[in-house]
């Protein structure tokens, strides 16, 4: 049965590729949202860069806040817990969202261990900075997988490192001969059978998103080059100054993300793009929670 | 034999798989550019329909895909791809593409906790089709006799053909049963209306 459930989550995935998924706070943003053509919106109380200004312990949100979301629209719905933390996830399946992220967004619950989500129904998306954060987490469940980044920044240089990294360890097991695939195991700490997967396959086996810090159709566009097969928008709409033009632009450039010139055609007039701070600015690196 | 298989968003890339595997040459439509090639045939995949309906309309396509299939272009749509081609929703006109005289409801079978698997018989296809259903819709009702329903499972209408238009709620394409991929292109595509 549960192993049925994981395919179930891994081919919800499937269905979210090419598209945008849109952070929002309010019923009303998620409305924007779903109008600008987002495919799934993420339901959260403070968007990361309030959270980065806020600082203090940042926790799963209000569930009625989350149900007016699930009530406005009807693409899906996702909403993020803190990393281990096992009861917040189980409020959330029981509210039936669609997907919960086990964000580094959040403060971590737990400083070793992460969820362990296979006992779920419902799926998981998890973060991952490099090949082997990403098989560990696929390894405890998650049936979608999305680059860290550096969330609320503006700063799209975290989630490009991300996504390069992941791509040029992928390319490495894949040259690799069989032989060597369980020393890889061993340097990557993940299991044997998920780096044989990647050595056969050339890609993970759940789809792999990119997500933080990216603001522009440009970012989505240039992550989507790098490999990444659908973009999460967290701060990047709604701190700027046209969130409705800026997220319909957005799902264009995923879309269209090889034809520069209609890229130019959307990135004109957008408004201000959110201020954002770069990465040698921040004190916290969420990047480096949950490894 | 040559296939567009609308690339706008969703699960397309599978169904490109399935189609070359048959020996089908495809191609994606992400722009009215792209759209204008040579075609037999349209396949429009699973994904967010809202997403995809906004994006036919800013880009252009809307028109000339709809007049293209109310003139004739066989068309294959999953999930997403039903509801794009139902010309109602529980009773309403519908935004889509609108050309299949079907009603249906959408994400029928509740949040994505209401996903299933199932094995069914598909009328024309066999008798064990298997079927992947992701917050999935199904058809209320057939609006004309020219609708033929294909498949009912748990009493609700999962598949449906009229004349060169083929529709699933669910998806073959996640699966590895090649035969409404086969049927489309040798019922549908290869076989003069």
């Amino acid at each position: 049965m549960k192993e049925d459930r994981q395919a179930l989550n891994r081919q919800l995935a499937q269905m979210l590729k090419g598209g945008v998924i849109m952070d929002v706070t309010t019923p009303e943003q998620a409305r924007i949202a779903e109008e600008a053509g987002a495919c799934a919106v993420m339901a959260l109380e403070r968007i990361p860069a309030d959270i980065r200004a806020a600082g203090g312990v940042s926790r799963m949100s209000d569930p009625k806040m989350i149900r007016g979301i699930q009530e406005a629209v009807s693409i899906p719905v996702m909403a993020k817990c803190r990393i281990g933390h096992i009861a917040e996830a189980q409020i959330l399946q029981a509210i039936e969202i669609d997907y919960i992220d086990e964000s580094e967004v959040l403060s971590p619950a737990d400083n070793i261990y992460h969820i362990d989500k296979t006992k779920f129904d419902v799926p998981f998306v998890c973060g991952a900075k490099n090949l082997g954060e990403a098989l560990r987490r696929i390894a405890e469940g998650a049936t979608m997988i999305r680059t860290k980044g550096e969330p609320g920044t503006g700063d799209v240089v975290q989630a490009v490192s991300h996504m390069r990294l992941m791509q040029s360890e992928i390319r490495r097991l894949v040259s690799m001969s069989e032989d060597e695939l369980f020393e890889a195991a061993k340097q990557l700490q993940a299991p044997y059978e998920l780096v044989k997967f990647v050595h056969e396959n050339g890609k993970l086996p759940v789809v792999n998103f990119a997500a933080g810090g990216v603001a522009t159709p440009a970012d989505a566009a240039l992550m989507m080059q790098l490999g990444a097969e659908g973009v999460f928008v967290g701060s990047g709409i709604f701190k700027s100054g046209n969130p409705q033009k800026r997220a319909a632009a957005i799902v264009q450039a995923v879309t269209n993300y090889q034809d520069a010139k209609l890229l130019a055609e959307l990135s004109e007039d957008l408004g201000e793009a959110m201020v954002g701070i770069n990465e040698q600015e921040i004190e916290l690196l969420m990047a480096e929670r949950g490894k | 034999m040559r296939i567009a298989v609308l690339a706008l968003q969703g699960a397309f890339i599978e169904h490109e798989q399935m189609l070359q595997e048959l020996g089908v040459e495809t191609f994606e439509v992400r722009q009215l550019s792209d759209w204008q090639q040579p075609k037999d045939g349209l396949v429009i995949p699973g994904g967010e329909s809202t997403t995809q309906t906004k994006l036919l309309h800013d880009l252009g396509l809307y028109e000339p895909i709809r007049q293209a299939i109310l003139d004739g272009l066989p068309v294959f749509g999953t999930c997403a791809g039903l509801i794009l081609l139902a010309k109602q929703e529980d009773g309403h006109p519908r935004e889509g593409l609108g050309t299949m005289d079907i009603d249906v409801c959408r994400n029928a079978y509740g949040r994505q906790l209401g996903s299933f698997h199932a094995v069914a018989p598909v009328a024309g296809i066999g008798e064990e089709v298997p079927m992947t259903f992701i917050r999935a819709p199904y058809i209320n009702k057939v609006l004309s006799p020219s609708s033929q329903v294909l498949s009912v499972v748990d009493g609700h209408i999962v598949a449906v053909r009229q004349d060169h238009q083929l529709a699933t709620a669910f998806h073959p394409e996640l699966t590895t049963d090649y035969h409404l991929h086969q049927y489309f292109i040798e019922q549908i595509c290869q076989t003069p209306s």
